[in-house]
């Protein structure tokens, strides 16, 4: 199982601001090992977000996003106690969700 | 008595695990239910093909996209980037590197979120236009940016 991601998200006004770090090697299929070898292709390919259950954010994503991504995006409608879930997949089949609170 | 209806009940058992197998294999079922990776996009090796795969080819070059990114990028692997659109009813935002050898890096919809916005880091292998394209009402436009790398972000 991958690490937790951190998530930080800002209210302002109805608008959370929200940036997500995922901990994740995002290997291009391209790179060789020490002995030569090529690393296989590992890559998160799905990312969504749900507020209080209801998606909210989606994302497609290859492997050229940088190692260890970061994202920010932003969710109109939301206030403090909102439930922020963010999950994502890679083609290994891993996958992770994690949860934070708005406005704490 | 029962036979034909048992080879009946076997028939449509078969048939469920080769949609089950599918499904696993194309369609990975999550509880996000988010939409799966575009393949063809993912595995095309210019920014024409990828956007002919996910159906936005022909965009219409906009001023109303800003991309914030760095024109010299010192480190190739981590190039930040921000993405806006001041189209209104813009649904997804789609990134492309033109000259990397899989240019495209995903898509992004904003459609529920109701800002939209993206910021994220990508690989950039050497300099390169960044090309966003943006669909708004069912329709794609598009904008680049050029971003000059020192240190390419594909390979070791």
């Amino acid at each position: 199982m991958a690490d937790p991601m951190k998530i930080r998200a800002t209210l302002q006004g109805d608008v959370a601001d929200v940036r997500v770090l995922m901990s994740h090697p995002m290997e291009t299929g391209q790179r060789k090992d020490s002995s030569g070898n090529v690393v296989p292709l590992h890559f998160i390919h799905t990312i969504s977000a749900q507020l209080n259950g209801k998606t909210v954010f989606e994302a497609n994503t290859t492997q050229a996003i940088s190692r260890n991504p970061v994202f920010a995006f932003k969710v109109k409608g939301a206030k403090a106690g909102d439930k922020l879930a963010i999950t994502w997949e890679d083609n290994k089949g891993d996958k992770r969700t994690d949860e934070i609170t708005l406005g704490s | 008595m029962d036979t034909k209806r048992r080879s009946v009940l076997r028939g449509a058992g078969a048939a469920g695990a080769i949609v089950a197998a599918a499904a696993a294999g194309l369609v990975r079922p999550s509880p996000s239910l988010a939409a799966p990776l575009n393949k063809a996009a993912a595995d095309a090796k210019n920014t024409a093909d990828a956007m002919k795969a996910l159906g936005v080819s022909g965009a219409a070059e906009s001023k109303d996209i800003l991309i914030k990114a760095p024109d010299i990028a010192e480190n190739g692997a981590v190039v930040p980037i921000e993405i806006e659109s001041r189209i209104p009813n813009t649904e997804s935002i789609a990134v492309f590197i033109d000259k990397n050898p899989f240019p495209y890096v995903g898509t992004f919809d904003v459609s529920k979120s109701g800002v939209p916005f993206v910021a994220l880091r990508v690989k950039v292998g050497e300099s390169s236009p960044v090309r966003v394209v943006a669909m708004a009402g069912g329709k794609p436009y598009t904008t680049a940016k050029e971003v000059k790398v020192t240190i390419g972000g594909c390979g070791g």
